[in-house]
């Protein structure tokens, strides 16, 4: 059963499809990646996931039951990209205070807030003011405030946006973490060599529609383009063949081949070897999710053309 | 805990603790005090001690004309415009000297031109002395008999002259109404902006900071507005109530501290003075009469209405200033821009109000006291006068529920606009857009 699924969802500007007809779902424990360039509606989409707006049409369920916000919402936590605290006040009060708007208690909220610090290493923090703190330190401090309330489904929009190498291994640790520990992630970025790293499952959407749904190696063995990388000895002069033609050769002696329909990797190697050339390496090679993002979004206009400007109010970011 | 109350925990005690509140708090009324002692004691260093020569061929002033503390007279008949300043006098005082039926030709010859506290005294004294001598003389009635009558008179009248019929109040408690009137309409528009404004800066902090989108996913839009109004409209109470305690504190202080005839001084003195300082002096003045008449004041219901147009006028104010905090961006003057159009019956309501401290009863006052975007100001200068006979019952809940039901209309409008509007990134929307807000 899926934690969350949207069914045929919908959203309608005065002139504009923020979302238009999307349906997706994502298994409990996974960490989902939604993709899409500026203006795709990815906001809108979360807003409609963490009760903010309310869809035109479609469907929402949690955990199998319709979506509603007012109950499931202490199930869910949402953090926004950048900021989101309040700059004078004090660190343990500003997650004190969020704690309970989700509907902690005072003392288990004082509990978790704790356990968090000491994780990473915050304790010094409390009574500091969040316009003290660095960037780096307030996306932490947010971070804490998202999933303090163990919610079932965590949202994160560009968790890592301003977080040096350091911290941001340390946020995605935590990730990996709460995901083992059953926590469903969805991911919201477009930063994609994150997305390899982390997602199991992304979700890529333009000009209000989903165009790609997959795992991440779905979705790569979708767009592979039956290109290998072999490297040689030393390259060696090649007789035309009908079972490849070369791509790209480059210096450090190896040959980017692309294999032509009909026909496998292992012929390629067969007729490299009749051809007595001496092989050190062979792998294929895989479009990196950048490149897929690049290709499909290329195709459509690379940004929404507003109708007027009432369209690009409602469409918000 | 209802998360509308932790929100206003979160605004008020965040507001409560800064150190700029607190030295407000306590400051304000300290200045206020300090600034009306200073007042007081430069109108008193003022009053000089004028000596002035009279000369009187017919004696109709002699025997009555009488030196008081502002002025002393001299009878002489050495001294004339030439040598008055070399035996010591300020002013020569020629009394004419074609009997006691032409009384027209006083001349008054100074060289630097007397203080106008001076003048009045002398004019007030002479007329004084002339009207004593024209009864003892034309109708051998000795004077004193006649302010025996009179203040026997005065004495029988005193409680008719407070409330009769007309519903007129006595001169003193007039200017002790208007006195307060003033004050407590001024702190209400001082109040109206300050906390106003403290509100739209508060939501445009949470919509800047994307707070709000943290926030709203959590508790409704309306709840977080609501808990931000009454969160800071109970940091603005708590004000107003450390600085009643504070200034009664501090007057019963000051009253114990300075004489009651400098107070008088003070009060008779304040009348004369001109130009910018006089409302300042009339001000003084109300507070010296104000020691007799205080008690003519019905001080629960000014204190009880105060707060009641306190609220009310915030409440439906705030919430419209909500509504712009939520509009606009980081852009101070987009703010201002859309804040203009609230603070216009804003600035209308003290023009009323200047208007209606003299006339309470007129009409435009009335209804302005009843109409809830002004009625906060415009009824708050009303009430001092006196309920039920300036302001009847019917007209004080009439503008009270008109006010309830105001601000109650102004939320509910705020709210649409709060909703979508904190959610909104950009440019600041346009009126169509924001009533296209109001209307989904």
């Amino acid at each position: 059963m899926y934690l969350l699924e949207t069914r045929n969802l919908k959203k309608y500007y005065a002139t504009q499809k923020a979302v238009d007809d999307i349906s997706f779902g994502i298994e409990p424990g996974k960490i989902f990646g939604l993709l899409g360039p500026n203006g795709a509606g990815k906001t809108t989409l979360l807003r409609m996931i963490t009760g903010i707006f309310y869809p035109d049409e479609g469907q929402i369920l949690f955990e199998g039951k319709p979506f509603d916000p007012q109950n499931d919402i202490g199930r869910i936590g949402y953090m926004p990209e950048e900021r989101g605290l309040y700059k004078k006040m004090k660190i343990g009060e500003q997650a004190l205070y969020l704690a309970q708007l989700r509907g902690l208690s005072k003392s288990e909220a004082m509990e978790g807030i704790k356990e968090w610090f000491v994780k990473l290493e915050m304790e010094s923090w409390w009574n500091k003011k969040v316009e003290d703190l660095s960037k780096g330190m307030s996306q932490k401090l947010q971070f804490v405030t998202t999933v303090l309330h163990r919610p079932k489904l965590i949202i994160l929009d560009e968790p890592f946006s301003g977080l040096d190498p350091v911290n941001s291994n340390v946020i995605k640790e935590e990730i990996h973490e709460l995901a083992r520990r059953g926590a469903t992630i969805i991911f919201s970025t477009h930063r994609m060599e994150q997305v390899e790293e982390i997602c199991d499952q992304i979700v890529l959407v333009n000009r209000g529609k989903k165009i790609l749904d997959g795992t991440v190696k779905e979705v790569k063995q979708q767009f592979k383009k039956h290109l290998f990388r072999v490297g040689f000895e030393a390259l060696p002069a090649l007789q035309e063949t009908p079972v490849f033609s070369v791509a790209d050769a480059s210096k450090d002696g190896t040959l980017t081949v692309k294999i032509n329909d009909g026909y496998g990797p292992n012929a390629v190697l067969q007729s490299l070897m009749q051809q007595g050339a001496v092989i050190h390496s062979f792998n294929e090679v895989l479009p990196s999710l950048n490149d897929i993002f690049i290709q499909l979004v290329e195709s459509t206009p690379a940004s929404r053309q507003f109708l007027n400007r009432e369209a690009s109010m409602a469409n918000g970011r | 805990m209802n998360k509308t109350l932790i929100i206003i925990k979160r605004e008020y005690l965040s507001r409560v603790r800064k150190k700029t509140f607190i030295l407000s708090t306590l400051l304000t009324p300290l200045l206020f005090a300090l600034f009306f002692a200073v007042v007081i004691y430069i109108t008193v260093k003022n009053v000089r001690n004028e000596k002035v020569a009279v000369i009187d061929p017919t004696g109709i002033l002699q025997q009555n004309l009488t030196s008081s503390k502002a002025v002393n007279y001299q009878f002489t008949t050495d001294a004339d415009t030439g040598n008055f300043l070399a035996k010591g006098f300020t002013a020569v005082l020629y009394a004419p000297n074609t009997g006691i039926n032409n009384t027209g030709n006083f001349k008054l010859v100074s060289e630097k031109s007397l203080s106008r506290v001076a003048n009045e005294r002398i004019e007030k004294d002479i007329t004084q002395a002339l009207e004593s001598n024209l009864i003892s003389q034309k109708l051998h009635i000795n004077p004193k008999q006649i302010d025996s009558l009179k203040q026997q008179a005065r004495t029988i009248s005193i409680d008719a002259v407070k409330k009769d019929e007309m519903g007129e109040l006595s001169s003193s408690n007039f200017d002790l109404a208007s006195g307060i009137g003033y004050v407590t309409a001024f702190l209400i528009y001082i109040t109206l902006f300050v906390y106003g404004v403290m509100v739209m800066r508060g939501v445009m902090e949470e919509k800047t900071n994307r707070i709000a989108e943290v926030i709203v996913s959590s508790v409704k839009p309306f709840q977080l507005m609501l808990g931000k109004i009454v969160g800071i409209g109970a940091v603005g109470l708590t004000q107003f109530l450390m600085w009643i305690i504070l200034l009664a504190l501090l007057f019963s202080g000051i009253s114990m501290l300075i004489p009651a005839s400098v107070m008088e001084q003070a009060a008779q003195a304040g009348g004369g003075m001109g130009g910018a300082n006089a409302q300042t002096s009339d001000a003084i003045r109300n507070i010296a009469s104000a020691q007799q008449t205080l008690s003519s004041v019905n001080w629960p219901m000014v204190i009880g209405s105060f707060i009641f147009y306190f609220l009310g006028g915030y409440l439906f104010y705030a919430s419209l200033f909500a509504a712009v905090g939520s509009a606009v961006n980081e852009d101070a003057q987009d703010a201002q821009s859309l804040t203009f159009p609230i603070t216009i019956p804003i600035i209308l309501a003290i023009v009323i109000m200047i208007n209606s401290i003299n006339d309470p009863s007129s009409t435009l006052a009335v209804w302005a006291s009843i109409i809830p975007f002004t009625s906060p100001i415009v009824m708050m200068s009303r009430i001092p006068f006196g309920v039920p006979d300036t302001v009847p019952y019917w007209q004080l809940g009439l503008s009270a529920v008109l006010l309830v039901a105001g601000f109650l209309a102004t939320t509910w409008l705020s709210a649409k606009i709060y909703r979508t509007g904190i959610l909104m990134y950009g440019k600041k929307p346009s009126w169509k857009e924001m009533i296209k807000w109001i209307s989904r």
